[in-house]
């Protein structure tokens, strides 16, 4: 059992689609807030509480699963120092981040993971650096700074 | 206070916005939407446009030197032709191809995914890429998307260890085997390899098996037609054939629809010249830059 384990989501199916909790009807997926019939179709509890495509679940938590085995793995082979090791450098690359609203490079944190070293899909599809939207930047600060 | 009141629904609204990080990689939004509008073309009867498949015949023997692969040139998009003469054999390092079948833009977009993360790979190490490198690459990655890519490959090469043929299923299961083939009219070829087959042959009774399962695809199978490509990898070299034969020619034209000057006699000419002055001439630069 790892005790210093990574970011644990233990809420389940359900909200692991939506970073929040989601109520069919209080808070619709559209733009500004309203149902977007078009796209989406009618509101459904149906709709929102099943993924849209049976990868979606996976894919969202792929780096996460590997990165878990990985240091289990690790620590059943060199103890519990390697990966503690490890993740104490993970985090501390992980904060080194432009502003929420901004790309950033990650460049030691690709270093670290190795991800520098690869291509994937993430770094051919939907480059978030090349997306045409932008958050807003005061909410998203803010947001950050835990004043909203 | 009033903003106070106010600000609820907005935090609410803003804490949905902000939370999802942008992430690279497939995005799912589109999935709901393309289902519905897959259910409501289904109720009209209008079948929505079909990805473009390489519906095909793929193969790949180990000689003695090394490794033939062959593959037809035909991509179908549901009942239709789309390319006649497409290119099935993707270059995956100096001395490893890969042929495709499935989906095209799967196999070619994996394929050059794979090519790079190799060449990524080699740099690092100092030294050529192996062929079970490629091979463990490409089944990684097609099992994480639980065969939704679909992508069926013959990947070959040969490394530092020899001649190596390798088959990969869409869903990530791979086979390591002297003969191999792929795609709709790989039974076409199997037959012609089970029957021929032997281990160890010399280069062109090689290519000449190859020629002929593919052939049988080709002739056999409406999926896959058009020409044969070969490509013959060696330690040291690699013999792309493009086309290597031209089964499907299309037919020469024996008749034109242009008649002969003097077809109809001519009773009577009156050229009128036109009088054209010039106005105004003004050049402008194209931006080239």
């Amino acid at each position: 059992m790892m005790r210093f384990c990574v970011l644990q989501n233990s809420r389940g199916l359900h909200s692991q689609l939506k970073d929040s909790v989601p109520v069919a009807g209080l808070c619709p997926q559209g733009a500004y807030g309203m149902q977007d019939s078009l796209r989406s179709g009618f509101t459904s509890v149906k709709n929102e509480l099943l993924p849209s495509h049976p990868l979606e679940l996976s894919e969202k938590n792929f780096q996460l699963n590997q990165d878990k085995m990985n240091y289990s793995t690790l620590r059943n082979i060199q103890g519990l120092h390697a990966p503690l090791k490890l993740q104490m450098e993970y985090r501390a690359a992980r904060q080194i981040q432009r502003l929420p609203f901004l790309p950033s490079s990650n460049l030691a944190l690709d270093t670290l993971r190795g991800s520098d070293e690869s291509i994937g899909f993430e770094d051919i599809l939907s480059d978030p650096a090349q997306s045409e939207v932008m958050g807003e930047p005061h909410m998203m600060v803010e947001y950050k700074l835990g004043l909203l | 206070l009033t903003s106070r009141k106010h600000k609820p629904l907005l935090i609410k609204m803003a804490t949905v916005a902000v939370s999802r990080p942008p992430l690279g990689g497939f995005s799912f939004d589109n999935c709901k939407r393309n289902a519905i509008l897959q259910g409501e073309a289904n109720k009209v009867g209008f079948n929505l446009p079909a990805a473009r498949k390489t519906g095909t015949t793929i193969c790949g023997v180990v000689f003695k030197d090394g490794v033939v692969l062959g593959a037809d040139t035909r991509a179908t998009e549901g009942m239709i032709v789309a390319d006649k003469n497409c290119s099935k054999i993707h270059y995956i390092s100096p001395n490893i191809y890969c042929c495709g079948a499935g989906t095209a833009a799967d196999t070619e977009m994996t394929t050059q995914i794979i090519s790079s993360n190799l060449e990524l790979h080699a740099l690092s190490t100092g030294r050529l890429p192996r062929v079970a490198t490629a091979n463990r690459m490409l089944k990684q990655m097609l099992f994480r998307y639980q065969g939704y890519i679909g992508a069926a490959l013959v990947l070959g090469g040969v490394d530092c260890n020899g001649p190596h043929l390798y088959s990969i299923y869409p869903h990530g299961s791979t086979d390591k085997l002297p003969y191999v083939t792929m795609g709709s009219g790989s039974l076409a070829a199997m037959a012609v390899f089970e029957d021929r087959y032997k281990p160890n042959m010399e280069e062109g009774e090689a290519k000449q098996l190859v020629h002929d399962a593919i052939a049988a695809g080709i002739f056999n199978d409406l999926g896959s037609g058009s020409n044969i490509d070969l490509c013959v990898i060696t330690k040291g070299s690699v013999d792309y054939i493009r086309p290597h034969d031209e089964a499907n020619k299309k037919g020469v034209r024996t008749g034109d629809y242009k008649y002969r000057r003097g077809t109809t006699t001519v009773l009577t000419k009156a050229v009128n010249p036109l009088d054209l002055e010039l106005v105004e001439e003004s050049i402008q630069t194209m931006d080239t830059s």
